[in-house]
Formats: C-alpha cells, sequence, structure tokens
C-alpha cells in the first residue's frame, strides 16, 4: 500500500554530501594500478629518449661542435661528423616523397571519388596491406627489380636534363656504352623504395580524411552543376587540406627513419652532393646499421647521438603532422 | 560564352506549349553514349597513336615507354574529343579522371609487383618440406634447395614476438586504459610522451638495447636483447593506437555502467574492453605485423645464427628478416633464391596476420543485428557488445 513518507523534519541542518571525485576502495585501486603502469611506460620510453639525450653529452664533449659539420665518418683516424648523413637523409627522403606524395593523393582521390562503391572496402585493404608490407620486402623490391630500371631511367635524366644541378652525374652521358655502375645504389634509387613504404602510410591518412568531407557540402556542389573534378576542387581538397599536409609528414617521418631498404640499397659515401642520381650517399640509420659492429664505446656514443638527431627530426615532423591534422576540421567527435 | 541579355529585369519564363516532352535521361549517375564514346574512342585512338610513336616514328622502344606515351597521348585524345562537344569545365574533368585513375593504376602495380616479384623469385625453394622444417646447420651457400631450410627463423621471429607481446600488450592497453579511463595531467604527460616515441626510428630501439644491453651490461646478442628491441619499438606504436580505439568509445556507454553502480574496473573489464575488442584486436595485430617485418632493431640485437635456438638467453638467434637480409647479402645465387624464398614466408605470414586483424575489426554480423532491431525479441538480449562500434568507426580504427 502507498504510505506517506514520514516528514523529514527541517528544522535539522541539512547540509549537501559533499562531493569528491577522489576514487574510493577498489576504484581507488583500479586507478593507482593503471597510474602504475602508465608510470612505467612513461619510464620506459621517455628513458630510452633521455638516454639518447644524455649520450650526446660525451659526443660533444670529445667531438666538438665540428660533430656537426664533418663529413667523413672515418672511426680508424677518429674523425666523426653527421653533415654528409643527415643532408643524404633529407636527399633519401625528399626523392621518397617526391614519387610518394602525389601518388598517394591520386589513390586516396580515386578510392574515395572514382572507384565504385563496391570495391572501395577492398582497396582500402589493399591499400592497408601495403603498408604492412615490410621494409626489408620493398627493399628487396628495389634492390633486384626496380634498380635497373632506375638507373636507365637516371641515364636518360642525365642526357636530357643534365644542366639541372641534381641531375648531374659523374661519367659521361653520352658514352656509347653507357657505365650502367655509376647510376645505381643511388639515394634516387633507395628513395624510390622508401617511397612504396611511405605512400600507403600517407593515404591511408588522406583517405581517411577525405571520406569525411561533409555529404551535404558536396551534394550542393553537385546541384550547383560541378563536375566530380569540381566537387574535389571546391569541397573534397579544401576540406582535407590538413589531412594531406599532415599524412605527408607522417609519411615523410617514416621515409627518414628508414633502415633496410636504404642499407640494402645505397653504396655508403660519406660527402654531401647534390647529386642525388649518382651512386653513393648514406643515411643516419644505414650509418648506424652498417657501423655499429666496430664501434668504440665513444664512437657508439657518436652513433646513439647520431641517431637522436634522427628522433628530433622525426619527432618534429611528427608532432607537426599531428597538429595540423588535429587542427583540420576532420577531428568530428564521436559522442556527437 | 553565353549571350548578355540586354533586358536584366526579372520576367516570366514563356512556355512552349507545342514542344515535344523533354525525355528524361534513362540513368542520371551512367554516362551517356555520347560520353562513353569519348571516353573509349579516345582511348582507342590514344592506343593506336601510341604504337604508330613507339614502334615506327619515335625512338622509344620497351612497355615503359609505351606506358608514359599512352598517358600522355590519352590525355591530348580526350581534350580533344572533349573539345568537341564540352566546355573546359568538361575537358578537365575528363583530363583529372584519367590522371586519378592512372596514378591510382601505378599503385597497384607497385603493390603487385613486389608481391609477384617476390613469389617468382623465390618458390622454387617452397616446394621441397625441408625448407620448413629444417634449419641451416651445416649447409653451405651452393647446396641444392632439397638442404636446409629457414625453421630456426621462423621459430626465432615467433619466440621473439611472443616474448616482445608478453611485455608489451598488457603494458600498452594498460596504458591506455590509464589515458582514456584515469586521466588528470599525469595521464596528459604520458600521452605526450608515448606520441613523441612513436616517432622513434627503429633503428635507434635497436641501438639503444644494443648499448644497454650488450656494450653496458656485457650479455651476449640473443634473442631476449631482440624482443626487448622490438619491445621498445612497439609499445609506443600498440599504446597509441590502443588510445585511439579506446576513445571512440561512447561515453554514454561508460555513463550507463557507472550510473547503474557498477565500479570503474568493472565498466572497463565489462563495458569498455569488450566494445572496443574489435579495434583494440587490429591495432596489437598490425603492431604485430610492424614488429615482424622490422628488420633493423634485431639486426643490431640478435646476431644471426644458422641452427636452430630456442632458449632466448641462450645466445645468437636469428628471424626472418634478419634471415633474408644476411642471406642477400652474401651476394651467391642460391642463396639469393633462399632469400626470396624466405621473404614469400614472411609476406604471407605478414597477409595472414592482416586478414586475421579484418575479420576481427568486421563488427559482428550487421545483418543480424539490423533484423533483431527490425523485429525486437528474446533475442536482442543477447547481442554482443560490438555492435555499438558502428562499421564506419571500426574501418577508421584499424
Amino acid at each position: 500500500m502507498t504510505t506517506i513518507p514520514a516528514q523529514i523534519r527541517p528544522d535539522e541542518d541539512v547540509l549537501p554530501r559533499a562531493i569528491s571525485r577522489r576514487p574510493t576502495g577498489g576504484d581507488a585501486v583500479f586507478a593507482h594500478i593503471f597510474r602504475a603502469v602508465g608510470a612505467s611506460v612513461l619510464v620506459v620510453t621517455g628513458g630510452v629518449g633521455l638516454f639518447l639525450a644524455w649520450q650526446a653529452y660525451p659526443t660533444l664533449h670529445h667531438y666538438g661542435w665540428s660533430f656537426f659539420t664533418t663529413q667523413q665518418w672515418s672511426p680508424e683516424s677518429d674523425v666523426l661528423g653527421i653533415a654528409a648523413v643527415v643532408v643524404g637523409t633529407l636527399e633519401v627522403a625528399a626523392v621518397a616523397m617526391f614519387f610518394a606524395f602525389p601518388l598517394a593523393l591520386v589513390t586516396a582521390l580515386f578510392i574515395t571519388e572514382y572507384a565504385p562503391a563496391k570495391a572501395r572496402a577492398l582497396l582500402v585493404s589493399l591499400v592497408d596491406l601495403m603498408a604492412a608490407v615490410p621494409s626489408i620486402i620493398w627493399g628487396l623490391w628495389g634492390f633486384f627489380l626496380v634498380m635497373p630500371h632506375a638507373a636507365a631511367l637516371a641515364h636518360w635524366l642525365q642526357q636530357n636534363l643534365g644542366w639541372l644541378p641534381f641531375f648531374r652525374v659523374d661519367a659521361d652521358p653520352n658514352a656509347p656504352v653507357w657505365d650502367a655502375s655509376r647510376y645505381v645504389a643511388s639515394a634516387f634509387c633507395a628513395g624510390i623504395a622508401v617511397a612504396g613504404m611511405v605512400l600507403p602510410m600517407a593515404c591511408a591518412v588522406m583517405r581517411q580524411v577525405f571520406s569525411q568531407a561533409p555529404v551535404g557540402e558536396r551534394e550542393a556542389a553537385l546541384a550547383l552543376g560541378a563536375t566530380r573534378w569540381g566537387v574535389i576542387t571546391s569541397v573534397v581538397l579544401p576540406f582535407g587540406r590538413g589531412g594531406i599536409i599532415g599524412g605527408a609528414m607522417l609519411g615523410l617521418g617514416r621515409a627518414l627513419g628508414e633502415t633496410i631498404a636504404v642499407l640494402l640499397i645505397v653504396s655508403p659515401e660519406f660527402v654531401i652532393k647534390p647529386r642525388v642520381l649518382e651512386i653513393g650517399t648514406n643515411t643516419i640509420s644505414a650509418l648506424i646499421a652498417g657501423r655499429f659492429g666496430d664501434a668504440t664505446n665513444i664512437q657508439l656514443s657518436a652513433l646513439l647521438a647520431a641517431g637522436f638527431v634522427l628522433f628530433l627530426i622525426t619527432l618534429v615532423v611528427n608532432t607537426v603532422a599531428a597538429i595540423i591534422v588535429n587542427r583540420s576540421r576532420s577531428g568530428v567527435g564521436t559522442d556527437a | 560564352m553565353t549571350a548578355v541579355h540586354e533586358d536584366t529585369r526579372t520576367h516570366l519564363p514563356v512556355y512552349d506549349e507545342d514542344a515535344e516532352p523533354a525525355t528524361p535521361r534513362s540513368s542520371i549517375g551512367r554516362a551517356s553514349a555520347s560520353d562513353r564514346f569519348d571516353r573509349y574512342g579516345a582511348m582507342l585512338a590514344a592506343l593506336a597513336l601510341t604504337w604508330l610513336l613507339c614502334e615506327r616514328v619515335l625512338p622509344l622502344a620497351g612497355p615503359a615507354w609505351f606506358a608514359i606515351v599512352f598517358f600522355l597521348t590519352c590525355i591530348a585524345m580526350t581534350v580533344m574529343t572533349t573539345a568537341l562537344s564540352g566546355t573546359l569545365t568538361d575537358i578537365k574533368d575528363r583530363v583529372a579522371s584519367i590522371v586519378v585513375t592512372a596514378g591510382a593504376l601505378v599503385v597497384g602495380v607497385a603493390l603487385a609487383s613486389t608481391v609477384v616479384f617476390v613469389v617468382s623469385r623465390g618458390w622454387r625453394p617452397l616446394l621441397h618440406p625441408n625448407f620448413f622444417l629444417h634449419d641451416m646447420a651445416g649447409v653451405g651457400p651452393r647446396d641444392s634447395f632439397d638442404r636446409g631450410g629457414i625453421l630456426h627463423a621462423i621459430v626465432g621471429s615467433m619466440i621473439e614476438l611472443a616474448l616482445a607481446l608478453l611485455v608489451t600488450l598488457p603494458l600498452g592497453i594498460g596504458t591506455a586504459v590509464f589515458m582514456t579511463e584515469v586521466g588528470g595531467r599525469f595521464a596528459q604527460v604520458v600521452r605526450t610522451v608515448v606520441e613523441a616515441m612513436t616517432a622513434l626510428p627503429s633503428i635507434v630501439a635497436g641501438l639503444f638495447i644494443y648499448s644497454v644491453f650488450i656494450v653496458t651490461l656485457h650479455l651476449p646478442p640473443s634473442g631476449l636483447a631482440a624482443s626487448l628491441a622490438i619491445g621498445v619499438m612497439m609499445l609506443p606504436i600498440i599504446a597509441r593506437a590502443a588510445d585511439v580505439v579506446l576513445r571512440v568509445v561512447p561515453s554514454g556507454l561508460r555513463e550507463a555502467g557507472l550510473a547503474l553502480g557498477s565500479s570503474r574496473w568493472r565498466v572497463v573489464w565489462n563495458v569498455i574492453l569488450p566494445t572496443a575488442r574489435p579495434g583494440l584486436a587490429t591495432a596489437v595485430i598490425l603492431g604485430v605485423a610492424r614488429g615482424v617485418g622490422e628488420t633493423s632493431p634485431v639486426l643490431l640485437t640478435s646476431g644471426a645464427s644458422s641452427f636452430m635456438v630456442t632458449n632466448p638467453t641462450g645466445g645468437v638467434m636469428n628471424s626472418l628478416p634478419l634471415y633474408i637480409f644476411t642471406t642477400v647479402r652474401s651476394g651467391e645465387p642460391a642463396s639469393i633464391t633462399r632469400a626470396f624464398a624466405a621473404a614469400t614466408v614472411l609476406l604471407f605470414l605478414v597477409l595472414l596476420l592482416f586478414v586475421i586483424a579484418r575479420v576481427l575489426a568486421r563488427p559482428k554480423r550487421t545483418r543480424r543485428s539490423r533484423r533483431i532491431r527490425l523485429r525486437p525479441g528474446p533475442e536482442s538480449t543477447v547481442s554482443g557488445p560490438g555492435r555499438f562500434l558502428s562499421r564506419r568507426s571500426t574501418e577508421d580504427l584499424a
């Protein structure tokens, strides 16, 4: 039977219950355990970064600032510097991005705008699968399949566009039998292999952003009579600008740190040279992989310092990429 | 282009009563016959012209030149045929669609050529069962393919990955839970550092373990060191991916669980993790696919044995990518073929992991859940938590 609740006496002072966000009991245990997990991961990952940074000190102490300006890496005479490898790293990454960026962009556009809707899921899977292909396999591909063709292309470029400083090669372009060995194992060849690896990553980010382009704006453009290309230029690309730049920079971050494909392809050389088509270059990561074995303690710390420089470069690139992607209009919340 | 009206005043349109009724286009989305003629006719003309140019006029032999010239003539022909009937806008649209399709085709060819090339160079040793059942102990580089195999590399890869996962899986997902569920200022610090460390090049992770374990602590190169190097590389990747997955769990679910009086641990265990399970599985498996293929950390830390080693602390160990790298560098043609065979195995291993990830990421039976929604019955209470994540969001997580 319904009853009337006993009257609350208003004269007693009723204080509002104190509300605390502090977890109690099991919740507190939960929070503490997971805080400990987070702290341990912080220690591990942060420890790596700090260790690398700390290694820069003995290097600078021993080699001075010439570490950043010396080109050669000759452990026997104890003259080391990373000027040449930093430039080589940037060259390989630049070649990779030259190929990967436009291809990633048009592939992303093809998947979101041109491909039939039924094939779209399959194409997305294929691009993701391409991103999962190990770098050693891209290295094999680049070394055995692409390099002869890349050398021929390099020779052609030198013959026809040799007046450009970066297409110059130290060989006679019009020799009756062209010397293929001058055109292989170059930053150009390595860059192509790295492009294969970078392309799907950049493409995945771009595709995701493009697919989030607002349907209303697309349809508005179509209703105003826009062609497919009109929709792309007026809606999809402006909307996806952040994703395009961010995806490209994420790819760039990966291209800078790529080791095995480069190590397999290039023939190491320690000079700053703008001639990307010519044999011989080196990157920081290939340098580490090639020279760690015979390094003394101080040279090992020099390698670690070089690795730290590489880490800083990729960190800056990745952070900028993340900021650009997040600032674009594409970061729609899921709770909406 | 259009004539400028002198009379700019508004006027009522005048309908021509006697005009024939406009025939509606049969399909709006499909290209009309003249469009198709423009497109395919231009392609055909370009093909013929390319043959003429490449084979008869210009000294440009070879399939590569043929493709390039075909691409250019295709654009030229399309511009010409479209210009006959269309405007500049039409020309731009057609050319753009050719360029985009050609670019996608190039990427597809690159992917296909990778797979086909690796398999075509390496299928021969795969026909011998000993390739999967023996190791390379006592096998010379010129021995025939019925001797020796890569069992030691496969087993080594598995052991190193399992050890790395044993550490990174609880830590990575635990960190993600901490970042999303516990939160606070400290969690922000952890998130920043973890995101920064995903930029760590894998070779630097390997060099870190090399200088700490092998140079400073004087431990021998071993499978354990290699798995630690892989772990250092994978931990930020898995933690960050899991964080992204957990963040898109609708907060309504979390609040509903808490409102029903369950503790926060219960909510995490019974609501958050099951909801995010497909995405988490994808994150982990893609991390594993990345870890199994990375050569640079193991190159520095594990050494390369030619025989079977199952003890992770017992000295040098081999793994698939490292085996490929060292064998291909030896330069002997038979060894290179073996390396390609191992690369085929690695490629298919990654493919297998990838397919598993896709299957797990697929939301459980969307068709059935739709039926449930349409016809509510007793079944609807047993629907899996996976259906809280829409297909779209789980695809994005992958």
